[in-house]
């Protein structure tokens, strides 16, 4: 049963076929066999799940109403705030608090009736693409675990891989949904900026955060998203305007006529070949679909990446601020005498990790005077530079294309000591963060030189995230034909404990 | 070419109230040579003619009404204190500028 | 051998600069929902916005909005079309999020000015402050320290945190520097900020008062030798609370710079605290490095715009100005120059005014006011409006009098009743039994009693010695136990020996 999709096994919760108290527990039965070895969950939270769970069956006995996800399990990125359960960010210096208010999005899947399992390892602070700088240990890729599942939510992308929850909450600052979604075989969506709420969502970078939905299909996320998006009056930056059809046009997934635009400076050098082959291989079957292939380009996007690591750090040096020893987490040094400086100047050195520290020292550099119009003020301009691209791109097409990561995952550790090499891992997604845009990343396939999975890259303009739908759904459906069985079946099988 | 030097990064840790060994500060600087040089290059398109963004959404006038709404209670307030004594979070000794 | 202020002025020129903080009078917090009562249980004001918790987003109040254009509109700045709030950023205990939300270099109100007019040896003579910026902030928490001798920070052991003042909102208005006060620096200082407490509070957005903090005032003095052109090193005198502080705290640091500046040291750039008890200031901490504040706009909230339709409705509902409302009154009560003045000084202007438009003669509104009730305020160490007696209450008690129901001194014994508790006039008066006795009969036959008890002084006043009738008056008042008309009985008693009565 675990194997299904998500909206496979609402049908089964529907039709009176299986229980929420059974697929719940059929999960965490899943987790405790497997996570030693993926360690996708920082924290399980076996009781409130099955308290959630009974109480959907009870409203479902009841004859009442439910939302199309009601029952059904899934995992929280442990970014995002949920009352009363430990919320860490990845982070010592979180290490033990319960937050007194839920986030949004945590409010939107209990009204929703979805269970929540638990909280997902992922990179400290959301700062990584490889879940190697959770404070807590790396999480493992269920495709073979010496790799990396990508990052920051990296937790929520295997726990998908590895069955051990059919839907998933992340966040994307650069690419932190999209990434993990393309290295575990699975689909992960990062709605346009403002469309899903980040009241309750830990602070990263604030104008580049965005939570979304990950998932097994396309059908599952366009649920999800759902579920999760729309305005929220407590996020002044919440777009006021409904949600995009995106359900609608996942089951449609008609490209007739589409005009679909590569993304010529997102191809080609540096990019793995099995990672090319792939992608080729996607325009084709969207081609023979109906879709129009057209070349688009963005000359700005080299400068994408040097913009994101200077607006990113800047934003996160003063977001992180309220990390101080002062009302919650960790407190170090408070010995007799202490003043409350270097108590938290201790705490901070002790609570953060060797990327956060990076971080926060570049951005705090990036804003200081005399040199914030340099760097800073300057990345601002390339933000407005890659706007200006994608405007553009958008009057030839309808949705932008690209391979979502230049390689597929590689091996724990592999470049944990190089940090600009990991940061070349984000270059194809991070401009749709800086323009605010939506963008999707779902599977294209396995590369053939390491049969890992290859992820696909959809860009749709700000809140036309059906668009994206409408292509996942078609190249997902071409793709399953071709294959006979969805990408993940070809996973080898975890050793279950 | 943009670098820090190991006082550069140590001025910065002061500001961001991050405490660090001196090997720390010396392999920070290090790599920050490396960093400054690929971000730097947002310089060579950032003309003066260009607006800046410094957000993605061009929305205006978001406020809320002037209306009260259930604050935590204390309890919940305060319930991540490190320390507390009397509903107050209680906190080392403020050095420095007088309240 | 210490300077004295003529000394300082023989030779220096003051030049100040003024911000001054007001706490907003709004319901509800300048970027959350939590009520901005003063003086409730800690932390009971707090939610995962104002204490920083991770993942709070903050929103903007739009009263506290309209209420910072309302103040820029009535200081006579420009509205900005377009402002944004920005990130101040430094680490602060009793600041949860360690950065203040505030506005930077795109304020919401710019380029106003203020006239005030101060009494100079030549006369009364109107000084123009002009304003840089008037710009939307929060507060901070509120910080208890303990184990210190004083509750001040040096020497605690420990500090006790209350957020509940954390994110109140706050405006700030910052003048331009003001040069050309001379002698009168401190007065001109002073006269400004009475000023804007008085728009403020004639505009309704805040509560100014400056023993709660509601208003603070940080002064900011540099001294240049006279006719010199560039400014001397200023020195910023911080969180002053009175209108009299304001005062003493800038001819008192024009006195340390002189004297500093005389004997050829330096003025040293820093914060100072004023000591309400010496009336000196102290020297906070000299900033070993200078603070860089990083600011950057607020990615969380999105920017101002007040479309022109919005700013002239807000325009429209502007209250007349203090000073030309001032005027008015003047005219139509017809007082002299110094009794308006007096009552300035005293703060009572607009509760006198309350008492006439509650029906009462303004000469004796003002009497009442100025004189029993200021006096009954001083002895018990308040303000008058924190006395327990409205101006309805007084405008009853003048009617009274005037019907000659009530004498002055009985007048008294009610004002002290309504203060004490005891209810509105009418209840006092019921209570207490208090009636003015003007049966002239039962007059008639004390003043036969005491005349007949005291021939002598009757004889006198028959023979014409008018001044011994104080003495017969005085017997008659304490034989009808205070409630006779005064003047009543001594229009009796003297025709009753025969004499006129005027
Ligand atoms: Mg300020
Ligand atoms: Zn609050």
């Amino acid at each position: 049963m675990i194997h299904l999709s998500a909206s496979e096994m609402a049908a089964k919760l529907v039709a009176g076929e299986t229980t929420s108290v059974a697929l719940t527990q059929a999960h965490l039965d899943r987790i405790a066999a497997v996570d030693t070895d993926v360690h996708a969950f920082l924290f399980v939270d076996t009781e409130g799940a099955l308290e959630q769970a009974r109480a959907v069956d009870a409203k479902r006995a009841a004859g009442e109403k439910l939302s199309p996800l009601a029952g059904l399990p899934l995992a929280l990125k442990d970014v995002m705030v949920q009352k009363g359960v430990p919320t860490t960010a990845g982070s010592k210096i979180l290490e033990g608090w319960r937050p007194p208010y839920d986030s949004t999005v945590v409010s939107n899947l209990k009204r929703n009736d979805i269970v929540i399992l638990g909280k997902t390892n992922m990179d400290e602070f959301a700062m990584g693409s490889s879940t190697e700088n959770s404070a807590y240990g790396p999480t493992h890729n269920p495709w073979d675990l010496t790799r990396i599942p990508g990052g920051s939510g990296g937790g929520s992308s295997a726990a998908l891989a590895a069955f051990e929850a059919p839907l998933a909450i992340g966040t994307d600052t650069g690419g932190s949904i999209r990434q993990p979604a393309a290295v575990t075989g699975t689909v992960g969506v990062k709605p346009t900026y403002g469309g899903v709420s980040r009241f309750g969502l830990i602070a990263f970078s604030s104008s580049l955060d965005q939570a979304g939905p990950c998932a097994r299909t396309v059908l599952d996320a366009a649920l999800l998203h759902e579920a999760i998006a729309g305005h929220d009056p407590k996020d002044s930056t919440s777009i006021n305007a409904p949600v995009p059809a995106v359900v609608k046009a996942a089951k449609s997934g008609d490209v007739k006529g589409m005009k679909i635009g590569v993304v010529k400076e997102l191809n080609g050098d540096g990019y793995q070949s099995g990672v090319r082959t792939r992608f080729d291989e996607s325009l084709e079957l969207l081609a023979a679909a109906g879709a129009e292939i057209v070349e688009v380009s963005a000359p700005n996007f080299e400068y994408a990446l040097a913009a994101y690591y200077l607006i990113a750090p800047s934003e996160c040096s003063s977001n992180l601020a309220r990390f101080d020893a002062m009302r919650y987490g960790l407190r170090v040094g408070d010995v007799d005498g202490a003043s409350a400086e270097s108590v938290m100047n201790l705490t901070r050195e002790v609570g953060f990790g060797r990327e956060v520290k990076r971080r926060i020292i570049l951005g705090t550099y990036a804003l200081s005077s005399g040199y914030y119009d340099a760097y800073y003020g300057s990345a601002q301009k390339v933000r407005t530079l890659i706007t200006q691209d994608f405007n553009k791109a958008f009057e030839k097409c309808d949705v932008m294309v690209s391979p979502t990561c230049p390689t597929t995952a590689f091996k724990i550790g592999e470049k944990s000591d190089d940090p600009i090499a990991m940061y070349l891992n984000d270059i194809a997604t991070i401009p749709v963060n800086l323009a605010g845009i939506g963008g999707m990343s779902l599977p294209s396939g396995l590369a053939p030189e390491d049969g890992l999975p290859v992820g696909f890259q959809i860009m749709a303009p700000a809140m036309a995230d059906e668009r994206m739908y409408l292509v996942g759904a078609a190249l997902e459906a071409a793709l399953l034909t071709k294959w006979g069985a969805p990408l993940l079946s070809l996973a080898p099988e975890l050793v279950v404990k | 070419m943009s670098s820090l030097s190991r006082d550069d990064v140590a001025n910065l840790a002061r500001l961001a109230r991050i405490e660090m060994s001196e090997e720390e500060l010396v392999s920070l600087a290090n790599e920050f040579t490396v960093i400054l040089d690929a971000v730097a290059r947002v310089q060579e398109v950032a003309g003066a003619d260009v607006e800046l963004t410094s957000h993605p959404l061009a929305l205006r006038n978001v406020f809320r009404p002037d209306v009260v709404v259930p604050s935590l209670t204390p309890d919940e307030a305060l319930s991540g204190a490190p320390a507390q004594e009397e509903s107050r979070f209680r906190v080392p000794q403020i050095l420095g500028e007088e309240a | 051998m210490a300077l004295t202020y003529d000394d300082v002025i023989a030779k220096y020129e003051p030049v100040l600069g003024l911000e001054v903080h007001v706490e907003l009078n709004t319901q509800s917090k300048m970027f959350c929902g939590c009520s901005t009562i003063f003086g409730g249980q800690p932390n009971t004001q707090t939610c995962p916005v104002c204490l920083a918790l991770p993942g709070a987003l903050p929103t903007v109040n739009e009263k506290a909005i309209e209420s910072t254009i309302k103040i820029g509109l009535a200081l006579n700045c420009s509205i900005a079309p377009f402002s944004r709030f920005a990130r101040k950023n430094y680490f602060y205990p009793d600041m949860p999020k360690n950065f203040q939300i505030s506005q930077y270099d795109e304020p919401i109100c710019v380029n106003g000015y203020v006239d005030v007019e101060i009494e100079t040896d030549e006369g009364p003579k109107s000084f123009r402050i002009e304003v840089e910026r008037v710009h939307m902030e929060e507060d901070t928490g509120k910080s208890l320290h303990v184990g210190g001798a004083t509750g001040r920070i040096h020497g605690a052991e420990y500090s006790l945190l209350d957020y509940n003042r954390a994110g109140i909102p706050l405006v700030e208005i910052v003048t331009k520097i003001v040069p050309g006060t001379g002698k009168y620096a401190p007065e001109v200082a002073k006269a400004y900020v009475a000023e804007l407490r008085d728009i403020l509070r004639s505009l309704g957005v805040s509560d100014v008062k400056m023993e709660q903090g509601s208003l603070r005032c940080d002064a900011n003095v540099s001294l240049r030798l006279i006719g010199a052109q560039t400014l001397g090193t200023r020195s910023e005198t911080k969180n002053v609370n009175s209108l009299r502080s304001v005062e003493r705290a800038i001819r008192g640091e024009m006195i340390r710079h002189a004297e500093l500046l005389n004997k050829g040291e330096r003025v040293v750039q820093e914060t100072r605290h004023f000591q309400e008890e010496s009336g000196l200031t102290r020297s906070g901490r000299s900033k070993e490095q200078a603070e860089d504040y990083r600011y950057f706009p607020e990615p969380d909230l999105v920017p101002v715009a007040p479309d022109a339709a919005w700013i002239e409705t807000l325009r429209a509902g502007l209250p007349e100005r203090p000073s030309i409302h001032r005027k008015r009154l003047q005219e139509a009560w017809a007082v002299p120059d110094k009794e308006m003045a007096a009552m300035i000084n005293a703060d009572v202007l607009n509760i006198v005014e309350a008492t006439v438009i509650a029906g009462a003669d303004p000469t004796k509104a003002r009497s009442w006011w100025l004189g029993e009730i200021s006096r009954i305020a001083n002895d018990k160490d308040v303000t008058i409006a924190e006395l327990n007696i409205t101006p309805a209450d007084v405008a009853e008690i003048v009617a009274l009098v005037s019907a000659g129901d009530l004498t002055d001194k009985l007048a008294r014994q009610v004002i002290e009743g309504v203060i004490a508790g005891e209810g509105k006039p009418a209840e006092v008066i019921a209570a207490r039994g208090i009636k003015v006795v003007n049966d002239d009969g039962a007059l008639m036959a004390a003043i036969e009693k005491v005349c007949a008890e005291q021939p002598e002084t009757a004889a006198k006043i028959r023979n014409g010695h008018l001044p011994a009738a104080g003495a017969l008056i005085g017997a008659v008042m304490k034989e009808t136990k205070g409630q006779a008309d005064a003047a009543r009985v001594r229009e009796l008693l003297l025709g009753h020996l025969g004499q006129a009565s005027n």
